[in-house]
């Protein structure tokens, strides 16, 4: 049995603080029985000779100085795993929350993980097709890759984020494929939406949920997500499954870590976000990726919403450092009405070179992509211009340009949230929008594409590969 | 050995007692599972140690093994081609031995201690030599010859000297010191990775580290044994530059130390090199490369040390006189793990949280750059050249890493959020950019490249200069306002932008261009625009001149191959065009 100490000596937010201990290793489980014998856990913080320093996950309302019972367990958290676990919902902490049984471990699992050898990383190169144009066509996902979405209070993320786990899939491929989903923090009713998706597509049947909702304990967020993740590596590197693992929202996780940094009275960062903020998300989005000689992959798409739309606030900014881009919704396309505001220019994936092109998409998907990006970026350059000065004002060219902005985010943009639009089909629309511009000002496309292509009654014409 | 025992642990800071007697920057093994920390404060006698590994399960009571020794690096044969994590432990190896994930308390030496070298003797016996001579070769990989050096405090003269095929540890000289001690060389040394290796003299930087980038190489030069920083927002490419640099300039060693990145960008690089041909010799790139992956999931600790063990290997090259160019992607994680460290040791904190001391270590690390003559009594000549990419927060220019960064080199390269959204790339702001090395470099560049080299990249920056005075007012009042010579500028400049300065890293025949070619595709474009002025001087209606057709044809010259004849032919094509307007 474990010892069992008396010796709280000080409560502050969401630490206890334990005296006269001996034994306690940094990082350690905790368990602690208050008054009432009611038991929340705990992991320790900080341990010196006689003291150590313990987050509790429960929040500590109702614990007290003299009646608390602390037991150090010995061991880190970890999740218990079987393939049992695939369409169960958990909570925060790992608990069942379905009323069905516990699961019967084939593993326990730390739940923090370690980190993939660089050297085991396979390099992800197997393109996904959401079904979404502005994704596929603009900032292909590939199998491996971190991508978040940026978004903001009110825009409809959940949306996106449910039509990409429904859509998703790689060209000519029928594999085991399964959905993590954690939540961190969001309303009953945002979960619910989720919920009640996956069970409409039969998506639910091959999900692991963990819920924390807004109304639980903010501390148990920061477990969340680890035992998310420690769940799609046994079903990605064990069960050799493709494993889509949804976050939302990471800004509650940041927020959750903050009040423990607060608390322990450490030296804030920017916005009084930990220094250690970077290293901290980055230990669970490197959690995602290929091994080599593995079947399985974990693709991530963690969900954020800004503050005040601010790119430049400290969690979507240390998550676009660590994730392979970002996908960034914009509330002036949602204002218009268009759905998925997705707003295309700032958003990125970095890993689409090695995903795209010949015999994966199709050869010309890289030019097409770069020429639509400039076009589109000259065209709201010629919009900005057109607000101030007139539209007169602008030349024949820019004024064809501005049509063309106008174009791609009503007809390339603009597609419905039951829509999924093949590669083809939205490389083909690029076309289509691109055919408005004389040829020579398509630069970004070799002469060769832009030859078999760019005309659609030519000889090598449009339609034939439509076909392909 | 020498014991402590822990009293403390907070995250990757452990503190220990009973440790009177141990140096500062010594390693130490702490715990029963021996993880690798090295010592970073002493008060009495408790040291204080960062663990280079995840302290989760370590304990007060443990013991803390003292070493002695300060961390240091193994320098010799087998180096190259190698992914060594931040304190230079083989992750192939380790991957080999111990599965996909890191796992900890993991000892395994740096070089094969069972791989066999032939190993050429240079020196013969009775021969005097000093610290830094070369005693013999070994042909590392096809493309390098790896030269086995005297180390420090081995002056003397060589009473024995083999040749054959050795291990890294078999003994292949011995050198009796003035003292009349023995020492035994063999194939490798070892060297505290703090501490900078001694050099016979410094040089002023001369030559030019070609890139084959356009904007770099043109626009704003780096020396060989220079310094630069390519500060940016995420997103902007700052790894894009970096990887360029790796797979094209003309170094002849790449160090990449990839520090508190993303493992994928690793995976790119590991599976990417050995495809990669050297454009000089056709052999696998990464005959040429080591590289250091402590990624943003591997222990903060050893992300702060990794930087210096790049470092070390990339001295210890350049002390053979090679040139050698080392890129650190990314500074700020670096200087993030410094920040966090001071955190939990309760250091007041300077601007931003980071200790007070950063501004003086990134200059430091910098300033071990250089172009040198080598230790020895040999005239051997190297260079270093230190690239650091820098990732403050929101792309904010102000950050201290960026500005502490901008006080020491000598090259900016910044990258701009708004290019990047226009997938202008490399997305290098050419108005914010610069480069100290222009003056230096301009006799090079006359005598190598051509004689108008320099002052064609200066024209093309001024051009550059005028079109953003020029589209201020046209902003203002509109483009009708501007007359037919500053419409003209305005349109060279852009060809400029998009036919010259725009490069494309992943097309096969855009992700490199030689000087030569460089410079003809400039001259062309501004040949172009001095035909153009004339015409308009003689009269010519200004859309007549810009729809040209041969426009097209310049725009296209990034896509021509290396070939002198085909590039000419475009200036042929201009004068053509303009004689028939």
């Amino acid at each position: 049995m474990h010892k069992e100490y008396l010796t709280v000596s000080n409560i502050v937010g969401p630490l206890v603080i334990v005296e006269k201990i001996a034994g306690v290793k940094y990082n350690e489980l905790v368990e602690i029985e208050d008054s009432r014998g009611h038991l929340r856990r705990g992991t320790v913080l900080e341990v010196s000779t006689d003291q150590a320093v313990v987050q509790v996950f429960e929040g500590t309302v109702g614990l007290d100085i003299d009646k608390s019972r602390v037991r150090f367990l010995g061991r880190s958290q970890q999740l218990p795993v079987s393939e049992e676990i695939i369409g169960r919902v958990f909570d925060g902490s790992g608990r069942p929350r379905d009323n069905g049984p516990r699961i019967i471990a084939r593993k326990r699992l730390d739940i923090n993980g370690s980190p993939i050898n660089p050297d085991a990383r396979d390099y992800p190169s197997e393109f996904i097709q959401t079904g979404i144009s502005s994704i596929d066509g603009m900032n292909p996902l590939v199998r491996g890759q971190k991508l978040p979405i940026f978004s903001g209070s009110g825009l409809p993320h959940p949306r996106i984020a449910a039509q990409i786990a429904r859509q998703a899939r790689v060209l000519g491929k029928e594999e085991k494929f399964a959905v993590v989903f954690a939540a961190m923090g969001i309303t009953f009713e945002e979960a619910s939406f989720f919920i009640e998706d996956f069970r409409n597509t039969g998506a639910l049947e091959r999900a692991v949920l963990f819920l924390n909702l807004a109304n639980e304990p903010a501390i148990e967020r920061i477990a969340t997500p680890r035992l998310a993740l420690t769940c799609a590596e046994y079903l990605a590197f064990e069960l050799d499954m493709h494993v889509l693992v949804i976050l939302v929202d990471m800004t509650f996780y940041a927020e959750a870590l903050r009040e423990i940094s607060a608390a322990r009275k450490e030296i804030p960062g920017r916005r009084g976000y930990p220094g250690y903020l970077y290293t901290d998300l980055a230990t669970m989005y490197e959690r995602a990726g290929r091994i080599k000689g593995k079947p399985g992959s974990i693709t991530m798409i963690p969900i954020l919403t800004m503050p005040e739309d601010d790119k430049t606030h400290p969690i979507p900014d240390l998550t676009g450092y660590i994730t392979e881009g970002q996908v960034i919704l914009s509330r002036e396309l949602h204002r218009k009405g268009i759905y998925p505001p997705i707003d295309v220019l700032p958003s990125l994936s970095r890993l689409k070179d090695k995903g795209i092109g010949a015999g994966k998409t199709r050869e010309d998907h890289a030019d097409v992509l770069n020429q639509l990006f400039a076009c589109y970026a000259r065209g709201k350059e010629a919009r900005e211009l057109s607000l101030i000065l007139g539209e007169a004002a602008l030349s024949d060219l820019d004024r064809l340009y501005l049509k063309f902005a106008d174009l791609f985010e009503t007809e390339f943009v603009r597609q419905g949230e039951f829509e999924a639009r093949t590669i083809e089909e939205t490389i083909e629309l690029g076309w289509k929008l691109m055919r408005q511009l004389p040829k020579k000002e398509l630069k970004r496309i070799r002469p060769e594409y832009l030859e078999k292509y760019y005309s659609p009654a030519g000889p090598a014409g449009g339609e034939k590969s439509n076909e392909t | 050995m020498r014991q402590g025992k822990i009293i403390r642990v907070a995250g990757p800071l452990v503190v220990a007692a009973e440790c009177l007697g141990a140096k500062m920057y010594d390693m130490v093994k702490v715990g029963h599972l021996g993880l690798i920390g090295e010592i970073i404060e002493l008060n009495n006698d408790q040291a204080y140690i960062q663990v280079y590994e995840d302290t989760t399960g370590v304990g007060p009571g443990e013991p803390v093994v003292l070493t002695e020794k300060p961390l240091s690096v193994e320098l010799g044969p087998g180096i190259l081609g190698s992914i060594y994590d931040g304190i230079q432990r083989p992750l192939d190896i380790i991957r080999a031995r111990h599965g996909d994930f890191v796992s900890r308390g993991i000892e395994v030496p740096a070089l094969d201690r069972e791989r066999r070298w032939p190993f050429e003797p240079a020196k013969k016996a009775g021969d005097r030599v000093l610290a830094g001579d070369i005693i013999g070769y070994v042909q590392e990989t096809p493309l390098i010859q790896h030269r086995i050096m005297v180390p420090e405090n081995g002056d003397g003269e060589i009473t024995e000297i083999r040749e054959g095929e050795f291990l890294v540890t078999d003994v292949v000289c011995r050198i009796k010191k003035e003292s009349g001690e023995i020492k035994e060389l063999n194939l490798f040394q070892v060297w505290p990775v703090r501490k900078q290796r001694p050099v016979k003299e410094r040089l002023m930087p001369f030559e030019p580290l070609i890139t084959g980038q356009r904007i770099l190489d043109t626009l704003f030069p780096l020396a060989k044994g220079g310094t630069a920083c390519v500060p940016g927002p995420f997103g902007s490419g700052k790894t894009v530059v970096q990887h360029q640099l790796a797979k094209w300039s003309d170094a002849q060693i790449i160090v990449y130390v990839a520090c508190g990145e993303r493992g994928n960008e690793v995976a790119d690089l590991l599976l990417s090199f050995p495809e990669l041909k050297d454009p000089n010799t056709g052999r696998p790139l990464l005959e040429r490369t080591v590289i250091i992956a402590n990624t943003s999931n591997m222990p903060v600790a050893a992300r702060e040390a990794s930087i210096y063990t790049g470092m070390t290997i990339a001295e210890y090259f350049r002390d053979m006189g090679y040139s050698v160019a080392l890129m650190a992607d990314s500074s700020s994680r670096w200087a993030e793990a410094l920040r966090e460290i001071g955190g939990r040791m309760e250091e007041m904190p300077g601007d931003e949280g980071y200790p007070a001391y950063l501004a003086s270590r990134l200059a430091e690390f910098y300033e071990r750059a250089g172009k040198v003559v080598c230790a020895g009594s040999e005239e051997r000549i190297g260079a270093l050249s230190v690239i650091g990419a820098v990732s403050p927060p929101g792309g904010d220019l102000s950050d201290p890493v960026v500005q502490a960064t901008l006080k020491v080199v000598k090259v900016f390269w910044a990258l701009d959020d708004r290019l990047a959204n226009m997938r202008h790339f490399p997305a290098i702001n050419w108005l914010q950019s610069y480069s100290l090395y222009r003056d230096s470099l301009k006799k090079y560049l006359a005598e190598k490249v051509a004689e108008d080299f320099v002052e064609l990249s200066q024209e093309a920056m001024k051009l550059l200069e005028l079109e953003a005075e020029l589209q201020e007012i046209a902003r203002l009042i509109g483009l009708e306002s501007l007359s037919y010579r500053e419409r003209l500028i305005l349109e060279t400049a852009r060809s400029i932008r998009e036919d010259f300065l725009h490069q494309n890293a992943f097309h096969p025949q855009d992700t490199y261009t030689s000087m030569r070619k460089q410079y003809l595709m400039l001259r062309t474009i501004l040949h172009f625009h001095h035909r153009a002025s004339e015409a308009l001087e003689a009269g010519k209606e200004f859309n007549d001149i810009v729809s040209l057709e041969v426009r097209d044809r310049i725009s296209k010259m990034k896509y021509l191959p290396e070939d002198e004849e085909a590039l000419l032919q475009v200036e042929k094509e201009v004068d053509a065009s303009f004689k028939a307007l």
